[in-house]
C-alpha cells in the first residue's frame, strides 16, 4: 500500500471513529448492553454450571468470552446501515470525486470496525473481571479472545456492508440481522457447554463461525488451552474475514460502476 | 489560469442506464476557461448524468470527455485533482463540524499542516460560517449547509467548479444569498464554473453562456441575450389615457424597427426589434398623433420562450413529463 493510501486510510478511520464518539446514545447502548447480558444471563443460568462440562465452577468464567463474541457480532452486523447512510447522503460520492484512495475507503471500514470491536471487548473483559470472572489463560488468552472476536466482527461487518451496497435498503439489513442474531447466538456455545447441548445443535455449532470465535477464545482463556483448536478456529475465521472483505470490495466496485 | 484550452470539452457522450433509460444521446459540450456555463433543462434531461461523467463518478457508454485538459476516462485521478464538486445532495458529514469537514477534504488533496488550517478558516470566514464552523453540521440550516458544500468544493482551489442544482430546495432568501455567492465566485481569477439548474431565472442571472438540454442532448447554446435575441423582437405595451385612434396605430406601424402594432381599447401593443430603443420613438410618435401616454413597458423574451422554441414544448410541461417518464437516477443511485 502506498504512503498516500495509508494516510487516507487513517483520515477515513479517524472520521468514522469520531462519529461513533459523537453519538453518545449509540456508544452508551453498545457498552451497556453487554453489561445487561452479563448480569441477566450470569444470574439466570448460574446453576447450569453444576450440570458439568463447562470446565469451570463459575458460570461467569464461562459466560464472559461468550458475551465478548456475541457483542462483537451484534455491533458489527449493523455496519451496512452506516454505509447505506453515506451513500444516501451523498457523502460517499463526494469522496469519490476527490483523489482519495479507493482502497482507503474500504480499509477504513475494516479498521474502524476492528478498533471498535477491540475496545468493546476490552471493556467487557474488565467489567467481567470486576464482577469476579477469572481468566486463567492470562494475557495471551485475553489477546486471542480479542483477536478472535475482532476477526468475527470483520466477517460480519464486511458482509453487512456488502448487503448494504447491494440491496440499498435499511429494512433488508434490519430483517437479515434480526433473523440471524438469535440463531447464530443460540446455535453456539455462548451459554451452554457443548456436552449439555442436543447432538444436532452441537453439530450445527461446529459450522457456526460465531462458535469458532467462542471456542478459540474460551480455550485460550482457560487453564489448559487446546492450541490446535485455537489455531484451526482462528485460521478459519481469518479465511472467512478475507473472503468477506474481498466480497465487500467487489460490491464496492460494482457500486462505483452503478453511480 | 494559464491554459487557453477549453475547461470542459465533451464529445458525443452516450449513456444508457440499466433498465434501458437513455440519459444521454450524443451530448456535446465546450466550456471556455474562466466562464460561468449554465446547463439548463428540466429534470431528467441528462444534466446530472453529464456532471457525473465530467466529475469521474460515472463512465459514458461512448464518447470523450476532457476536463481541465485531462482525459476524464483515461486519467480520472488527474481530473479529480483539478475539479471541485458541489453535488445535488450535500455530502457533508453531519456528525463532524464544518471545520473538520473542510480539513478532511483538504487533506484528501494532500494539503497539510498550517496551510490546510488557514485555508479552512479563510473559507469559513468567506462563507459567513466562522462561528458555525465549530458546530456539528447536523445542526446547520439548508442555506448554511449549501454554503459549506461550496466551501468544500473550493477547498483545494480547483480550476473547474461543478455546481449541480446549487439552489434546489433552498428558500427564496437563501437562494438569493447563494446567487450572490456564485456571482462573487465567478469573479475569481481563472475559475470556471459549470452550473446545472432547472430554474430559468437562475441560468439567466448567473451564466455567461447557457446550453439548453433536452432529452439527453443540447438543443441550443449561446449567451442568454443571444438566445432571447433569436426570438427577434421585444413586446412594448403602451397604456394611453384615452382610447387610441386608428391614426395613432398607423403612425406607430410605419416607424423603423417596428414590426406590428395592435390597439385594444386604451392599450397599444407593438413588437419592436429593440424594445428599449423603440420606446422614446414610440412615445414621440404618439404625442405627435395627439395621444397621451400613461405607461409603457418593455417585455424581453424569456428563456421559457427560448425553451419552447427549441425543445418544442413548454418548460413546465417538460418538467412534469421528464419527472414521469425518465427519472434521473439519484446521484447516489439508490432510493432518494
Amino acid at each position: 500500500m502506498s504512503g498516500q493510501a495509508l494516510a487516507h486510510t487513517w483520515y477515513m478511520t479517524q472520521r468514522q471513529l469520531m462519529s461513533i464518539f459523537r453519538q453518545p446514545v449509540f456508544l452508551a447502548i453498545s457498552l451497556i448492553q453487554p453489561v445487561i447480558w452479563l448480569f441477566l444471563f450470569g444470574n439466570l443460568f448460574r446453576k447450569v454450571v453444576e450440570l458439568g462440562g463447562f470446565g469451570t465452577t463459575s458460570y461467569l468464567d464461562y459466560l464472559v468470552p461468550g458475551i465478548v463474541v456475541m457483542s462483537a457480532l451484534g455491533s458489527s452486523m449493523w455496519a451496512g446501515t452506516g454505509t447505506l447512510e453515506e451513500i444516501e447522503r451523498g457523502t460517499l460520492n463526494r469522496f469519490l470525486t476527490t483523489p482519495v484512495s479507493r482502497n482507503a475507503l474500504m480499509n477504513a471500514n475494516v479498521a474502524q470496525n476492528g478498533i471498535a470491536t477491540t475496545a468493546q471487548s476490552v471493556v467487557i473483559l474488565l467489567l467481567g473481571r470486576a464482577a469476579g470472572a477469572g481468566y486463567p489463560g492470562g494475557a495471551v488468552g485475553l489477546l486471542i479472545l480479542v483477536v478472535a472476536s475482532m476477526l468475527l466482527g470483520t466477517v460480519f461487518g464486511a458482509l453487512s456492508n456488502a448487503v448494504g451496497m447491494i440491496v440499498r435498503e435499511r429494512e433488508s439489513i434490519i430483517g437479515i440481522n434480526t433473523f440471524l442474531l438469535m440463531p447464530l447466538t443460540f446455535l453456539s456455545t455462548s451459554f451452554m457447554a457443548p456436552s449439555q447441548m442436543p447432538g444436532w445443535m452441537r453439530d450445527i455449532a461446529t459450522f457456526n463461525p460465531v462458535n469458532w470465535a467462542m471456542v478459540a477464545g474460551r480455550s485460550a482463556l482457560g487453564p489448559a488451552p487446546d492450541w490446535s483448536l485455537v489455531l484451526t478456529r482462528c485460521g478459519g475465521l481469518l479465511l472467512l474475514a478475507l473472503a468477506a472483505v474481498a466480497l465487500s470490495t467487489r460490491t464496492f466496485r460494482s457500486y462505483q460502476k452503478s453511480v | 489560469m494559464s491554459t487557453r484550452a477549453p475547461a470542459v470539452e465533451a464529445r458525443q457522450l452516450v449513456k444508457t442506464y440499466p433498465g434501458g433509460v437513455t440519459a444521454l444521446r450524443g451530448m456535446d459540450l465546450t466550456v471556455a476557461p474562466g466562464t460561468v456555463f449554465g446547463l439548463l433543462g428540466p429534470n431528467g434531461a441528462g444534466k446530472s448524468t453529464t456532471v457525473k461523467i465530467l466529475t469521474t463518478l460515472a463512465r459514458p457508454d461512448s464518447g470523450t470527455a476532457f476536463v481541465a485538459g485531462h482525459d476524464a476516462l483515461a486519467h480520472p485521478d488527474r481530473v479529480r485533482r483539478a475539479i471541485g464538486v458541489v453535488a445535488q445532495k450535500s455530502g457533508a458529514d453531519p456528525v463532524a463540524t464544518g471545520r473538520e469537514n473542510l480539513l478532511l477534504q483538504g487533506r484528501l488533496y494532500g494539503m497539510r499542516g498550517a496551510a490546510v488550517q488557514r485555508r479552512a478558516d479563510g473559507l469559513l470566514d468567506r462563507f459567513s460560517l466562522a462561528d458555525a464552523g465549530k458546530r456539528l453540521v447536523k445542526g446547520y440550516s439548508g442555506g448554511m449547509l449549501r454554503r459549506l458544500d461550496v466551501a468544500l468544493g473550493l477547498m483545494h482551489r480547483p480550476e473547474v467548479l461543478f455546481l449541480d442544482e446549487p439552489t434546489t430546495g433552498l428558500d427564496p432568501e437563501a437562494r438569493t444569498a447563494m446567487w450572490e455567492e456564485i456571482s462573487r465566485l465567478a469573479g475569481d481569477e481563472g475559475l470556471t464554473i459549470v452550473l446545472t439548474t432547472h430554474y430559468l431565472e437562475e441560468a439567466d442571472r448567473l451564466a455567461e453562456r447557457i446550453a439548453i438540454v433536452d432529452r439527453g442532448r443540447i438543443v441550443v447554446e449561446g449567451t442568454p441575450d443571444e438566445l432571447k435575441g433569436e426570438l427577434r423582437g421585444d413586446a412594448v405595451h403602451v397604456e394611453l389615457r384615452a382610447d387610441a385612434g386608428l391614426e395613432a396605430v398607423t403612425a406607430l406601424a410605419g416607424l423603423p424597427g417596428v414590426h406590428e402594432a395592435v390597439a385594444e381599447g386604451r392599450r397599444v401593443s407593438v413588437r419592436a426589434e429593440d424594445g428599449a430603443a423603440a420606446v422614446p420613438v414610440l412615445l414621440a410618435a404618439l404625442e405627435r398623433a395627439g395621444a397621451t401616454v400613461a405607461a409603457a413597458t418593455v417585455a424581453r423574451p424569456s428563456l421559457d420562450d427560448v425553451y419552447l422554441r427549441y425543445a418544442g414544448r413548454r418548460f413546465q410541461d417538460a418538467e412534469s413529463e421528464g419527472a414521469a417518464t425518465t427519472p434521473e437516477p439519484a446521484l447516489a443511485g439508490g432510493a432518494r
